[in-house]
């Protein structure tokens, strides 16, 4: 009892830090997460790691949750994963909640305002890059090329929601993909 | 009402985003230009503020408008919003991780999702980029304000250390300077 304690302590602590030290999330935090669960704790196998990838690639939400989630739970059952996730959402949370005060108490000074103008047109190069990394990942094949025209086409000029268009192409996905294997069968 | 209101909005966001980090831009954007919480350049200091503090972009995101539009329980109901459905839908999956792995449905239903997020995140940097460049809608005298030179000079600047592998904080630590030195020296 006292050792399973002990243990979603360090989860919670260990996920933490995980939470603290990584920048822009997702990918980012995966490094730090097998130094972290699979070097030091010994909490996940490291054949386990692209498992935990695949897992967190093919399921809804930010990818960080979702790792701290399973490595939690295959650690501790529901409560390691309830801690796990608290920690990995707690240095974000409270980092954020003091600097959206701090920034609307700055807002209007001048340097501030002059810096935001800077860091929009930097972000939307970081943007630029991240959707580069993207489109080089995605097969091209006439699907995914379809799929990808059809997303673009839909919310940029036909001003449709995500969620319909992400539903949708989930659906077609699985209409080509059955189709494909029942093909494959014949 | 707005703290449910909140709740439900981010997780549905969780819900719908898939990849994460930036493959939940086009589905903030959408929420929160729906719901007034934030304009299309706000949306861009929001990114710019989760990127440059640690933590998942989704969960500064969600705390950062939630505790804009109302105040701490906003901030808790918005990333407690955010996080739920990715911590239950993972709870199960671990439970059958064998058959989740095999699951044919499941690897179809991704190759039409993989694709369409890249289409969707296109279209949002699209119209982010017509806000921050254009903020009186576009015109062609826009292209000759010192404003416009100053944010096409940074967005250039920028995107060629993106592309050659610069931190992401290096990028927006640049980025903010050459804005203020650019400010100042223009008059803006």
């Amino acid at each position: 009892m006292r050792d399973r304690r002990r243990l979603i302590a360090q989860l919670f602590l260990s996920f933490v830090k995980i939470g603290a030290f990584t920048f822009g999330g997702g990918y980012a935090m995966i490094p730090l997460i097998q130094r972290e669960a699979v070097e030091k704790r010994g909490w996940l196998d490291a054949e386990e790691m692209p498992d935990l990838v695949a897992l967190a690639e093919s399921t809804p939400g930010p990818i960080a949750i979702n790792a701290a989630t399973f490595i939690g739970y295959r650690t501790a059952g529901l409560p390691g994963a309830a801690c796990a996730t608290l920690g990995v959402v707690l240095p974000s949370f409270l980092i954020i909640l003091l600097l959206s005060k701090l920034l609307l108490t700055f807002a209007d000074l001048r340097p501030v305002r002059y810096a935001f103008a800077g860091v929009r047109a930097g972000v939307l190069a970081l943007i630029l890059r991240a959707l580069w990394i993207m489109f080089r990942q995605v097969p091209k094949k006439w699907f995914s090329c379809l799929v990808m025209a059809a997303a673009f086409v839909l919310t940029a000029l036909l001003k449709l929601p995500a969620v319909p268009v992400i539903a949708g192409c989930a659906l077609a996905g699985l209409v080509y993909s059955l189709i494909a294997a029942r093909r494959q069968k014949r | 009402m707005i703290w449910l209101n909140l709740f439900l909005t981010f997780a549905q966001i969780g819900l719908f985003t898939f990849g994460g980090g930036y493959a939940m831009v086009p589905l903030i954007r959408d929420a929160a230009l729906a719901a007034g919480w934030l304009s299309e350049r706000e949306l861009v200091d929001l990114i710019a503020v989760s990127e440059s503090t640690p933590g998942p972009l989704a969960v500064n995101a969600a705390t950062f408008v939630g505790a804009r539009v109302g105040g701490l329980p906003g901030a808790v109901c918005a990333t407690l919003g955010v996080v739920l459905p990715s911590f239950l839908v993972i709870l199960l999956a671990a439970k059958f991780i064998a058959r989740f792995r095999e699951s044919r449905a499941l690897k179809g239903c991704m190759t039409g999702v993989r694709p369409a997020v890249v289409g969707l995140i296109g279209a949002a940097l699209l119209s982010v980029a017509a806000a921050v460049f254009f903020p009186d809608g576009l015109s062609l005298a826009t292209c000759r304000t010192p404003a416009f030179l100053l944010s096409a000079g940074i967005f250039v600047l920028s995107a060629a250390a993106a592309f050659k592998k610069a931190h992401p904080l290096l990028v927006i630590g640049i980025s903010a300077a050459l804005g203020v030195a650019g400010g100042y020296a223009l008059g803006l």
